[in-house]
């Protein structure tokens, strides 16, 4: 299989080429607009010219606000983001490696139900669940609150966690588990002397997917929290784009704030993003 | 033995805790809003009093309330979205993985530029997108129609996601929104059919072209069909993100001039929380969980049948 020059590769590459392009038109219109000014970017003529020089203004109106314009920045909100993001990740991660252990090693009788019944939790549309979700918060006192946000996430995050732990301590012999048994280990023993050790890469897998997924979300969030303090920067950056005049500079490099840390996290762990993709993992 | 039965015991008890929190916030709230969608809720205030199925009947009669022809639109505009987004996905997707299977140099570089969209929030999306497709005016030529007028390409203007024009009941308006939904989602059925062509044993190809196969034949006859199951799970997952968005079309276009671009998702938050309408807004997101069951349902049935992974 010698690779030489012929026409059918020189066509592979031009589309490979062609569709690159195409997919990263969006990241340049952000990256373009939030360089610019205000003014230039009033400037139609130059829609999709690169900005005249490297101008922050865009990123630290998008930070810190117009205040005179009414507008708020999304400092505060990308805050909250990581506070909702990181609690909700870390506990739907754990329980999902406990039901995984559970659901792969123990198997008890009605597992084989109990299962499929936990993930179409994670298909639903979350419209169905909403209004006794915001009266349910409410009641116990999370109504509107981040704490109540985390709580959700945990919830609907356990079917997916769920799922990726029991195929992934699906490869982890039985023998180890017998064996560690035989020694005197329960059940508990059992998953920290010998499972947890070997759980990292299926955590790794586990937290990229939550992270990026509760980060990203907006349904909830939109739903549960009215107080623009209190928003994570995807309600804040839907708000801040549906304003009347609207500070397309400002608006874009917003958008680079927001996209910034799952971005980061896909381009450093690519890898392991694929393999939380395919195991089952929707958007959504 | 008695040991053993203990053990089983606290193996329950240490999953009691996520299957309670399910049970409520999954088929207890399913079942609650399944109440709501059958009350007269009408306001701020919950009123559980019985309306039978008044709510559902309003959906689709099109008569008073506040969904009057609403919901129609709604059901044609997402059949129309899914069909088109799954094709173009479904087509692209596959085209990237078999272009990519050509052992082609710079590979992975390409796999992260056609896949980073999936890391991507809707909202970001929907963002970029609406700047994209925004038109603009004659005199102020937005997004690509000001790239269109400068290179000449005039015929290709258009209004986009403001466009009124219907094909029967199909709204032209949802090409730009199946553009951006694809544009998020293509990497990710590229990985999955990447990840199929790879587990195909290299052999296979080898007896087929000693059978005298060419590399379309190949394609078609051997890789196609043992990438069957593949298709199916992207259109199921696809089709079931398809019959329940919102996000990207709330921040991208909104309901749109005369319901063009508006989804079911957008039709029960706008009368849930925005207009107070309750049991209208219970009813419209049955109905859209009766939609996304009628394709999860006997998937998830089969595919654990089969233990395959989903």
């Amino acid at each position: 299989m010698r690779q030489r020059f012929d026409p059918a590769r020189l066509g592979i590459y031009t589309l490979l080429i062609l569709f690159a392009v195409l997919f990263l038109i969006p990241v340049y219109v952000m990256v373009v607009s939030s360089f610019k000014t205000f003014a230039e970017v009033q400037d139609l003529s130059r829609l999709w010219a690169p900005p005249r020089g490297l101008h922050w203004d865009s990123f630290i109106a998008a930070w810190s606000g117009i205040p005179e314009k009414g507008l708020r920045g999304l400092s505060q909100n990308l805050l909250n983001s990581i506070n909702l993001t990181v609690p909700a990740t870390l506990i739907s991660s754990m329980l999902g490696s406990l039901n995984g252990y559970v659901l792969s090693k123990w198997k008890f009788r009605g597992a084989n139900i109990l299962f499929p019944l936990m993930l179409f939790g994670m298909f639903i549309p979350y419209q169905s669940v909403l209004i006794p979700l915001t009266q349910t918060l409410s009641f116990i006192g999370l109504g509107g609150t981040l704490i109540g946000l985390v709580l959700v996430h945990v919830v609907y995050g356990i079917p997916i966690t769920t799922l990726i732990f029991r195929n992934y301590y699906a490869s982890v012999p039985t023998d180890l588990v017998e064996a560690a048994r035989i020694d005197g280990a329960g059940i508990l023993g059992v998953y920290w002397r010998i499972i947890f050790p070997v759980s990292m890469p299926g955590f790794v897998v586990v937290i990229i997917w939550q992270f990026t997924n509760i980060w990203n979300e907006f349904l909830f969030a939109v739903t549960v929290l009215q107080k623009p303090e209190l928003q994570p920067i995807t309600v804040a950056l839907r708000n801040l784009s549906g304003s009347q005049i609207k500070e397309w500079n400002m608006v874009m490099a917003g958008t680079i704030i927001a996209a910034m840390p799952t971005l980061l996290i896909y381009v450093v762990t690519g890898r392991y993003f694929i393999r939380g993709l395919l195991a089952g993992s929707v958007k959504g | 033995m008695a040991h053993m039965h203990r053990e089983r015991w606290i193996a329950f008890l240490m999953i009691l805790p996520s299957i309670i929190l399910l049970s409520v916030f999954v088929y207890g709230f399913i079942g609650w809003t399944t109440v709501v969608a059958l009350s007269k809720w009408d306001g701020v205030e919950p009123d559980y009093s019985w309306a039978g199925l008044d709510n559902f009947r309003q959906l689709f009669t099109q008569t008073g309330g506040v969904s009057a022809k609403r919901f129609t639109v709604d059901l044609w505009n997402t059949l129309f979205f899914t069909i088109l987004f799954l094709a173009s996905c479904v087509f692209v997707g596959l085209l990237l993985a078999i272009l990519l299977d050509q052992r082609v140099k710079g590979e992975g570089i390409f796999r992260t530029i056609y896949l980073f969209p999936m890391s991507l929030s809707f909202v970001v999306t929907g963002v970029a997108w609406q700047w994209i497709f925004a038109p603009g005016t004659e005199n102020r030529l937005r997004g690509v129609n000001a790239l269109f007028h400068s290179l000449g390409l005039d015929f290709l203007r258009w209004k986009w996601y403001t466009d009124t024009t219907a094909i029967g009941p199909f709204h032209v308006a949802l090409i730009p929104v199946v553009i951006a939904a694809s544009w998020q989602l293509i990497g990710y059925v590229m990985a999955m059919y990447l990840a199929g062509l790879r587990a195909i044993p290299e052999e296979l190809r080898e007896a087929a072209y000693v059978d005298g196969a060419n590399e379309i034949g190949l394609y078609r006859y051997i890789i196609l069909p043992i990438l069957r199951p593949v298709t199916l799970s992207a259109l199921i997952v696809l089709g079931h993100i398809s019959l329940k968005i919102f996000d990207l079309v709330y921040t991208m276009t909104g309901k749109g001039p005369g319901f063009a671009t508006d989804v079911p998702g957008i039709f029960m938050f706008e009368t849930t929380f925005q207009g107070n309408h309750y049991a209208q807004g219970a009813a419209i997101s049955i109905v859209m969980l009766l939609m996304v069951s009628l394709v999860i349902i006997p998937y998830l049935a089969f595919s654990l049948r089969r233990e395959v992974e989903l």
